[in-house]
């Protein structure tokens, strides 16, 4: 069995991590690691670089086809997939967002981690509305960027 | 009283602070509703002088009564049918007008078949409209589409052809009974309007009951408090009537609708204590959980809740640890002060009218209970009926739409209007793929024992 079956949390042992290049460049990390059927995401990638064996299996980014751009993290209906982008000291973290209200650019917010405990502060750098769900990029330091997976405003 | 338009008896008195609407039949204890979606008793109310009305479904009308009822209710003098019965006849009668009945409305009118579309609530949709998140599937069965947008489609889907004449709607409306007939099936159906009641009689070669699940109770002391709901008719009462089932919930069930629903209680602004979840395992998707974590609700696993407490209303709850042979373990009791209380603890599919009719029935423990036995085009034992959805065995809405469209078509083959078999391979094999994951090893086993059934049962005609 694994934890997160328990906890609900996944850990960085469940995922599979990017080099420091790829996250340089930024790349989407998809937090589904379950047998569920699903396909979305595969369907929204611009460069083809997640797939999956049938709709069952679970998606698999290729990170060097990656290009961060960010597509399919206001697409998965489980609101799991995040890009990471480091630059130096600090990094970017994409992710989606379903609350009210809605943060604006130079908003500064909590950044809280997989189990809703606040990490920093961060700053909203972007604001993209797809549909009902925002997505959203902060900028936090970047010895979080692989913990941060939600903001409180 | 004033409420909105749009709004049920259920939903007004909840807005305006009212909770308590009946009392328990032996005793003086208050009761508020549980399912919300018209399954249970736990609401009734007199309305106008009769008893017995469901008032969670009842729609809200200027200048009604409404009065607590004394036990069972009294029933008035006063005839309740005005006009004679009227008869109707066509070829499909599909009740319910759920993700699976919608879907066998439109697939039978589509083929050319008359179909009348029966319903309890005011709108169609059944619990799609509730369904505010994204929905998982194909992006060809409209994966990443919210279940509220999807029943907005399939709504103007069924609009379209009732405008041509190929579909009749009739909501408020309930099937009240199956009769004998010598050559077509026969229902009693019930149009409410504006509390004034028209029998129908309806003459059907074909009927697809869709007529969804209800929500399980949990055996508990303070079970009947108002404020104890199911996880259902907390998503009714904010996500179709705008109203705040309470300030903090304590959710019962880490499945799929109790994280869900957590979900959708914080984005309501509603504080969710925790999650307890009796399992040793989170039963819901890992994402659904994964998103609840990240706001900061505690999944406890392996825990149960082992009282409410309160006078006249949820005051508070213990939770208690369980060891692992599901016993509750001496003093690891935590008590949890909280508003109102929401079992997830699964549905169980409502198949009374089944029954009724004498298809032939089985228990079925993976399927929630006692379901149709049906075969692989959703027709039971008794030639013409077909059942589809939740009520042939407990599953997701997606595959409700599937086995909607199946028993659709399969009715309009059945009448001559259609020859469409590929069509109808094409649909189970989607469904079989939608199966074939660990998650849907349930409707799998579920569905592999009723056919099971249906062979013996043939084997033995």
């Amino acid at each position: 069995m694994h934890q997160y079956e328990k906890t609900g949390v996944l850990s960085a042992k469940d995922l599979p991590v990017p080099s420091e290049k790829q996250l340089q460049k930024g790349v989407a990390i998809l937090e589904c690691v379950q047998e569920i059927p699903c396909n979305p995401c595969v369907e929204s990638c611009p460069v083809h670089a997640i797939s999956m064996k049938d709709i069952n299996a679970p998606p698999v980014n290729d990170f060097e086809k990656c290009i961060g751009c960010t597509k399919c993290v206001g697409v998965c209906p489980g609101l799991a997939i995040f890009v990471v982008k480091v630059t130096g000291k600090k990094a970017l973290v994409t992710l989606p967002y379903e609350f009210v209200p809605i943060p604006r650019v130079g908003d500064s917010v909590k950044a809280l981690d997989r189990t809703g405990a606040v990490r920093s502060n961060a700053l909203v750098k972007k604001v993209i509305k797809l549909g009902k769900t925002m997505v959203i990029t902060i900028e936090i330091d970047s010895h979080l960027a692989m913990d941060i997976r939600n903001i409180r405003v | 009283m004033v409420g909105e338009e749009g709004d049920t008896i259920a939903s007004a008195l909840h807005a305006a602070g009212v909770r308590t609407l009946t009392t328990s039949l032996k005793y003086e204890s208050p009761r508020g509703f549980f399912c919300g979606i018209g399954k249970c008793s736990s609401c009734l109310m007199r309305v106008n002088g009769i008893p017995n009305v469901r008032t969670c479904i009842a729609p809200l009308k200027e200048g009604i009564s409404v009065e607590m009822q004394d036990k069972l209710g009294l029933l008035p003098e006063a005839a309740f049918f005005g006009e004679p019965t009227k008869t109707l006849h066509v070829d499909v009668l599909v009740v319910g007008a759920g993700p699976a009945g919608l879907c066998a409305a439109l697939e039978s009118a589509k083929q050319g078949a008359s179909v009348l579309l029966v319903d309890e609530n005011q709108c169609v949709g059944g619990q799609l409209i509730k369904q505010t998140h994204k929905f998982f599937g194909s992006k060809q069965e409209r994966a990443g589409t919210r279940g509220i947008d999807i029943a907005k489609e399939l709504e103007t889907d069924v609009w379209n052809l009732q405008k041509q004449g190929k579909i009749q709607v009739m909501a408020d409306s309930t099937v009240i009974g199956y009769y004998e007939s010598d050559k077509k099936h026969r229902f009693g159906v019930v149009q409410r309007c504006e509390y004034q009641s028209i029998l129908y009689d309806v003459r059907c070669d074909t009927a697809i009951l869709a007529c969804g699940a209800m929500e399980n109770m949990l055996l508990f002391p303070g079970n009947d408090l108002p404020g104890v709901y199911g996880a259902g008719a907390v998503q009714t009462l904010m996500n179709v009537y705008g109203v705040k089932p309470g300030d903090r919930v304590l959710m019962v069930g880490a499945g799929n609708v109790g994280l869900i629903v957590s979900y959708q209680l914080l984005q309501a602004g509603i504080e969710v204590d925790r999650v307890v979840e009796a399992a040793p395992v989170i039963g819901g998707y890992n994402v659904h959980a994964a998103k609840l974590r990240r706001c900061g609700v505690p999944i406890m696993t392996s825990h149960s809740i082992k009282e409410v407490c309160g006078k006249d209303k949820v005051e508070a709850a213990v939770v208690v640890r369980l060891d692992e042979n599901w016993k509750p373990i001496k003093d690891s009791e935590e008590y949890i002060k909280c508003d109102t209380i929401c079992l997830a603890v699964g549905l169980t599919p409502s198949t009374r009218l089944l029954s009724q009719i004498g298809v032939q029935y089985e228990f079925i423990p993976e399927a929630g209970g006692y379901v149709a036995v049906h075969d692989d085009t959703m027709q039971t034992s008794v030639k013409g009926i077909y059942v589809a959805g939740d009520a042939s065995g407990i599953e997701e809405a997606s595959t409700a739409m599937i086995e909607g469209k199946i028993a659709g078509l399969a009715a309009a083959i059945q009448l001559r209007r259609s020859k469409n078999k590929k069509l109808l391979k094409q649909y189970r094999e989607e469904l079989s793929t939608l199966r074939a994951g660990p998650f849907g090893e349930k409707p799998r086993i579920a569905k592999q024992k009723i056919a099971k059934m249906k062979e013996k049962h043939h084997a033995s005609v």
